[in-house]
Formats: structure tokens, sequence, C-alpha cells
């Protein structure tokens, strides 16, 4: 039981977000009715279920607010700012309940005080009376049995007239509309084309036998072709329905379904039985329906057996189609994939040394069929991005109110996956960006007014693939960044030096410093310096990367690079004396010869020419205080670091490698400039660099050195 | 006579440290491994080894002569690894201690521990339990989530040479 309880409070806790996402959404379009009908099933679900597992509380709670919105459903009430105010209270209120131990005294005001909000919404012949509303005894899956069981196959024809595309109407996306309505089965008919000589090349001449099973009903399928009524002649027909026809009783005889449809007439049909050949090709033989026609049928009968078929294993294949796995064994599968990873690199080396043919047909064998396992298994962890969007909409609205501006929010990329950690660790820095946004960025309507900028700011926030990263970006239409302020504030603490000509951009990155705020006072939301430092720390964390952009007036845009996962990446791997090191592939350009030549002629300044362009390397021998010989040739790894390019500068660069990623651990937590480790085919250990802080930090000294 | 925090008879694993016999509880230490590859991370204390590949985690090994003030661990077929779990700052973590060599499980009784003298021990006596004595010989019973502790680990971190710049 105690179980089930816990897998309740997850489900209530994931119904709780959608009904969260589905209400603000109602918001911007409050006459959408699926969106209601979420909103409803969610309220419906919780309740149900709820009173199953004895939260009697939620129980009872949620059945008032659901009565309410099943007006709203029934067009009894219309949704306004108020309901979805109280709404979004009681979901809240909910959440609070479920926290709250089965049992125990629960705080019942606020709860009270939403239902009397809610009553007072309810138009006064519609008020239900207090006490009359006992909990009915409605269970999980009650909602889905009963869509089930609504649940109809249609025979439609849609036959176009020919000038339908004329009208710019495209059949296509009728039809596409239909498969959205349940599961279709669509045939084409081709009977009707003329020859070449006759055909008119702007006609439909094609028409569509489409067997669609929804539990929309007629009225659904009917609103698809609202707009096409006239230029088309639509046949819906019922032809099978669930506890209407007897399921153990096969489908419909071929011949029957055609003489249904008046493709055929029984007379012409006892004609053919007669024959007793296969009857789907007599037909076609005797050419009394065309190939079409038959294979059409064909389809039908397959459908609703298939569908027969799946209604009888409804229950199993709802199952089977996901699983709640707990978080840990999907962990310790990708642990076990970086082993297998690990072991396949020896494999491979060991091999190759060998030289025996099928030997290394094998080990090319597991090395594929590893990365395939690999791709899975992190594919697994992968969550689309949307769902921690819905949570930052609900900010933006409390916190724009409490704030008394006038800010929407718009999100694009909510498809968008990320590693399931990532997303956990991307929460606070987001947060922390969005208030930001909100307080300082976002002016108040006055003064947006006065700027000749609409009164209501917007947020944006979106995310995108780029490589093997993910672009978050969080852009606000306010007043941007005060260039000349952050810079004498930066200057007043230290940060940079009075007489540095640095780019807006290393300005701007100042306001990531702990304890950096350039606000006058400290108010509920933020200025304390603190949010930012978060945000920094945060980023860093996911070895992602963050920059901003500002135009003063217009608004600022903060982009976080993250990497799309933090369990496995593609490297350089490469030699120092004895000791491997990894580099991350993905801001790596090229890689360069550097002889005792080359550094004779820089004078030893750690400068390189590569095609005429200078860049910058770092000898990273030195930098990690290698001792032995320096090899004749060197070769430096050119990186590209937020838009500089920097060599690194290594004895030997082995090759590519797949590395799977280990912390250090807390003992070595202040190391900068290696993020990680990885094992290698051998079973040593070789460091993952962070050349991004390897680069910080040799900037610092050469700073504290002049 | 006795040590305060310990009442019960323990079993101790006793390992040298060039001619001394140290001991620790048994019940920390996971597993003894031969001596293999061991990684340098850079721009970290001399006594921070490196890490190894405990099948397939990552694990950082310590230097316990260094850590003492004696001279670096030097490598012979005794030498090895005694991986033990510590309390680090309420975590528990696994670390690899290299000792000289490994000698012996031994039960001691309460009775037979002392505390361990403020002087003359040549260590640092936050780091020691208890003295206890196996034929005759001293022992020291060492509290390694002390030795170990985070702050003992960034302390001794400032004072070497190899974090300075190049």
């Amino acid at each position: 039981m105690e179980q089930a309880i816990a897998t309740y409070k997850e489900e209530a806790g994931e119904l709780l977000a959608e009904l969260e996402t589905s209400l603000l959404e109602l918001e911007e379009t409050p006459e959408d009715n699926d969106l209601i009908n979420r909103v409803f099933r969610a309220m419906h679900t919780i309740k149900g279920s709820g009173a199953m597992f004895g939260f009697d509380e939620i129980a009872t709670f949620t059945h008032e607010v659901e009565t309410v919105f099943d007006m709203v459903r029934n067009g009894k009430m219309t949704v306004t700012k108020r309901l979805l105010d109280l709404t979004l209270k009681s979901r809240d209120h909910i959440a609070y309940l479920l926290g709250c131990p089965i049992g125990e005294e629960v705080d019942r005001s606020p709860g009270d005080e939403i239902i009397s909000g809610l009553r007072q919404l309810v138009p006064q012949l519609e008020m239900p009376q207090k006490g009359s509303t006992e909990v009915p005894a409605i269970n999980l899956p009650g909602l889905s049995e009963e869509e089930l069981s609504n649940e109809c196959t249609w025979r439609i024809r849609f036959r176009p007239l020919p000038n339908i595309l004329i009208c710019g109407t495209n059949p296509i996306s009728l039809i596409n509309e239909l498969r959205e309505l349940g599961t279709a089965h669509v045939v084409a008919q081709f009977d009707e084309i003329p020859q070449i000589d006759e055909l008119v090349a702007e006609n439909c001449y094609i028409y569509w036998d489409i067997i669609l099973t929804t539990s929309r009903g007629e009225d659904a399928i009917k609103d698809v072709f609202i707009f096409v009524e006239d230029d088309c002649d639509i046949k819906i027909e019922l032809i099978d329905k669930s506890g209407l026809i007897d399921r153990d009783e096969g489908y419909k005889k071929l011949g029957d379904i055609l003489v249904e449809r008046g493709d055929l007439s029984p007379v012409e049909m006892q004609k053919v039985l007669m024959l007793q050949k296969r009857f789907g090709e007599l037909l076609v033989e005797q050419g009394i329906v065309s190939p079409e026609k038959v294979q059409s049928a064909l389809v039908e009968q397959q459908h609703v057996k298939g569908v027969r078929k799946e209604r009888g294993e409804a229950p199993q294949a709802e199952a089977a189609a996901s699983i709640r796995v707990p978080a840990e064994r999907l962990d310790q599968l990708i642990n076990l994939v970086g082993e297998m990873v690990t072991v396949q690199a020896h494999l491979t080396q060991v091999s190759m040394a060998g030289g025996d043919p099928t030997f290394i047909a094998i080990s090319e064998e597991v090395e594929r069929l590893t990365n395939e396992l690999r791709d899975t298994a992190l594919n697994i962890r992968m969550l689309p991005i949307g769902s921690t969007f819905s949570k930052f909409k609900r900010l933006v609205r409390d916190l724009s109110s409490e704030l008394g501006k006038e800010i929407d929010m718009e999100t694009f990329g909510g498809d968008t996956e990320l590693d399931k950690t990532v997303i956990e660790k991307l929460n606070d820095p987001l947060v922390h960006i969005i208030r930001n946004s909100i307080d300082h960025g976002i002016e108040m309507p006055e003064a947006r007014k006065a700027a000749g900028k609409p009164s209501n700011g917007t947020v944006y926030l979106g995310a995108e693939h780029s490589g093997d990263s993910v672009l978050i970006t969080i852009r606000d239409n306010g007043g941007g960044l005060d260039r000349d302020t952050i810079r004498a504030k930066a200057i007043e603490k230290g940060l940079i030096s009075a007489t540095a000509e640095i780019s807006d951009r290393e300005i701007y990155a100042q306001i990531f410093a702990p304890g950096f705020s350039t606000a006058a006072k400290v108010t509920s939301v933020s200025g304390r310096g603190v949010g930012m430092d978060v945000v920094k720390r945060g980023i860093d964390g996911l070895r992602g990367s963050i920059s901003v952009d500002s135009v003063r007036g217009t608004g600022t845009t903060i982009t976080l690079k993250i990497p799309l996962t933090l369990a496995i990446i593609d490297s350089l791997l490469v030699k120092i004396g004895k000791d491997h090191f990894v580099l991350p592939l993905a801001a790596i350009e090229e890689c360069v010869e550097l002889t005792r030549e080359d550094i004779k002629n820089s004078h030893g300044r750690n400068l390189a020419n590569v095609r005429g362009v200078i860049i910058p390397y770092i000898p990273l021998r030195q930098h990690f205080l290698i001792t032995d010989q320096r090899p004749e040739i060197e070769q430096i790894v050119i990186a590209d670091i937020h838009g500089t390019k920097v060599g690194f500068v290594v004895d030997h660069v082995v090759g590519e490698h797949q590395t799977v990623i280990k912390s250090l651990g807390k003992m070595y937590r202040d190391v900068r400039g290696v993020s990680g480790a990885t094992i290698l085919g051998d079973g040593t250990v070789a460091l993952i660099l962070d050349m991004g802080v390897l680069l910080q930090s040799v900037e610092e000294l050469e700073n504290a050195g002049v | 006579m006795s040590v305060a925090g310990i009442t019960e008879t323990v079993q101790y694993l006793t390992f040298k440290l060039a001619d001394e016999i140290f001991a620790l509880d048994v019940a920390k230490v996971r597993e003894i491994l031969e001596i293999t590859n061991i990684t340098k991370v850079p721009q970290t204390p001399d006594f921070m080894r490196g890490v190894i590949n405990l099948r397939g985690s990552v694990v950082p090994v310590i230097d316990m002569r260094l850590k003492f003030g004696m001279s670096a661990t030097e490598q012979t077929v005794n030498t090895c690894i005694i991986v033990v779990e510590v309390n680090m700052d309420g975590d528990t973590t696994i670390l690899g201690a290299l000792a000289d060599s490994v000698q012996e499980v031994v039960e001691m009784e309460p009775e037979s521990i002392e505390a361990a003298p403020h002087i003359g021990a040549r260590l640092n006596t936050d780091f020691i339990k208890g003295m206890g004595k196996v034929d005759s010989r001293f022992v020291m019973i060492l509290d390694i989530d002390k030795v170990f502790s985070s702050n003992e680990l960034a302390d001794l971190g400032q004072g070497s040479q190899s974090s300075d710049k190049f």
C-alpha cells in the first residue's frame, strides 16, 4: 500500500504540473475546449485516485473545484482571470495536501477560502448544495475506460469535387486531421482518374476511403470537413462499436462490406460467389469492382480486426507503452554502459595489435553494438525541457503581478531533449535569470509607454540544439544592461582595472561575480547580488557556458550553452610525457605541429603562426609541471573558447576517444582546469581538461605576474 | 587504562610506513590492492599521489608517508593501496592509502590501548586514536576520518610547492 501511495503522489505531482501548464495556456486561449477538458481530466484523476488511496482531503477539495470546471466544460461558465487565479491556488493547495501525511490534521482554511471564492463565481442557479456533493467512487482508470467504451469505428468515404484544389483546400491535411482523432487507415481510390488527354491538372480525381477508430464521436469527424462540406461528398457510417457487436464473432466478410458500401450489389456478389475462387481476385477479374476498392475493403477488415484485438489486450498494451523506472536504476544502466564503452576500447586496442582479421571483425561488431547501446541508454534519460518551461510561466505570472508589471512569457523549443539530470540542475539558474529579467530588465508599464514600447513586456525562453550542446536563450525586451554602471561597479569592486580596454561582453560577464549588484535597493525579488553567482556556478557545474548580450533600451539576451549529457562525451585523447589527457572535442578546431624551429622564431613568446593568424598557446607541459624531456615536435590543439582561438601544446595527439566522464570526487574539487577523469582502454586513468578554465587560470597568472 | 571512544574489542589492520607500525579499524577497510598505475592530478600537493581506476570508479590515492612528514613512498613488491571508507564532511568517500606493506589483522582489547602521548609521537596527535601494543611493539591506531578530513587536505595543500605557478 505504501508503494501505491508513493506512486500516487508521484503521479499526482505530474498531473498537477500538467494542470498548471494547461491553466496557464488556458489563460491565453480561454475558449480552447481541449484545454478545459485537460484541466478537467487532470483534476478528475487526482480526485478519483486520491479517494482510492485515502487522500480524502484531496478528493473532497478537488471535487469542489472539479464541479466548477464541469460547468465551464458544459459552457455554463466562462473562463475568467479570477477563475484561473483560484484554480492555480487550488493547484497549490492540492500540492500542499499531497505533502501532508494521511490521517493528520491539515490546514483547511486556504482550501475553504478557495472554495468559497469559486462558489461566488458560479452562477447562482447552478450553485451546488453543500453537503450533497459526495465523492463519487471513480477509480483511476475510470476515465480511460469510459473513453474506451465510447470508441467507435467509422467508415468515411471522402470524395472531394474536382475543383476542390482550386478553392485552396488541401485534402491531405484534412485526412491528417482525421488521423489525429484516432487510429485511421486510409486508402486512396484512383479509378476516377481519366486518360491523360482528358486530364485537367488542376482537378482532384482521387477520393479516399478512411476507416477510423476514435472515441470522439461523429461530430468530431464532421467538424474536420466543416469547411469543405459543400465541395465534397462525404459519407460517414458507423461500422463497429465496442459492446455493440458480439466480440467473438469475426468481422463481416469482404463481400458484405462491399455490398454495404454500395460498391457491389447482393446479386452480383452471389454470382461471383458461385465461381468459388478467391473472392477479391475474382471481383477484380470480373471488372465489377476496381482493385483499389477491394484493397480498401480488405484494409477495413484488417483494421477492425486489429482494433478488436487491441481492445481485448488494451490493459496490457497500455501498461507496456511506458513504464516507470526509478532514476537510480537508469543511472546504474548508464554506469554499466560506461564500463562497457571502456572495455570495448580495450578490446579494439588488443584486436588491432593482434592483427587477426576475424578477431578484428568481432571487435568492430562489438564496437558498433556498444555505440548503439550507449546512444539508446543515453536516450532513455532524455526528457523534453518543456516540462520546466511551464513552471517558469507560473513564476513570471506570479512575480509580474507582485511587482505590478505586465509581462508575458513566450517559449519555444519546449520539445528539445536534454539529459534528466541536466534539466534538474538547470532549474535554479533559470529561476534566477528569469527573476532578474522581470525585476531589473522589464520596466514598469508607465516607463515602457514613455519609452515608446508596448506596456506589457515579454520574456522569451527557448531551447534549441546546436551540435552536441543545447542553447537555452532567455531574452527580455526590457531596459537592457547599463554598461557604464556595471563597469563602474566592477572597477569599484576591483574586478577589472579602471584602465582596461575590455569588450562589452566581458563587462556584462561581471554581473556573474559573487555579491555583484548594481541595484540601489534590495527588493523581495532580487538585488543582493547572489542570484547571478548561483547561475554561474550552476552552469559551470554542467560544463556549460554563459554569454550575455544587451542593447540599452531594447533588452537583454542571456544564452546558456549546455552539453547534452553529463555522462559520455566525444573527445580527443592526447599525451604529455607518460600521462594521457582528454580534451572535449566540441570546441576543438584543428591540430598543428609545433617544432623547435617555430619556438625559436617566436622568441620564447607563446604565440604560433597558423596560416598567417597569430594564435596564443598554453604549453600544458609547463603548466602542469611535467618535468621529463620535451619532444622535438610537439602538437598544438587549437580550440575555440568563447570566440577566442587558443592553442594547447601537447606531446602527441593519440586520436578521438569516447570518454565516459567520472567525477574526481571531493578531494579534487578545488583543482582548476581539470573537470573530471575517464578510464582508458588499458585501465589507466586520464584526466579530462576544462580548456575554458585552463585559459582563465593562465590569464590570471599572467596578469598577476605583470 | 583505556581511551575514550574505544570500548569494545575491535579488529585492526596493521600496516607499515617506513619502520613504524600503524593500525586501522578493519570496519573502515574495503580492500587491499597491489600498487597500480597512479595518474597524478596536476597542481595538487605531493601527498595526493593521484587517482586510480578501481573497477570503473576513479579513486584518489594518498601517500600516507608524505602526509605524516616522512619521505615519499618508494615502490617495492610489498607496496600496496589500502582502500578505505572515509567519512568526509558527512559523506562516505572511498580513498586509497599507500602503505609500504600490510601486516596482519589483530584484535586489541580496549584495556590494552592507551591514549596517544602529546609529545614525542612526531605526529599530529589529532590523527591518532590511541596506542596499542602488539607483540611488545607499539602500534599507532589512526583515526582515519580525521586524517582525511577535507580541512586537513586543504590546509596541507597550501603549503605544497607544486601549487606554485610555473
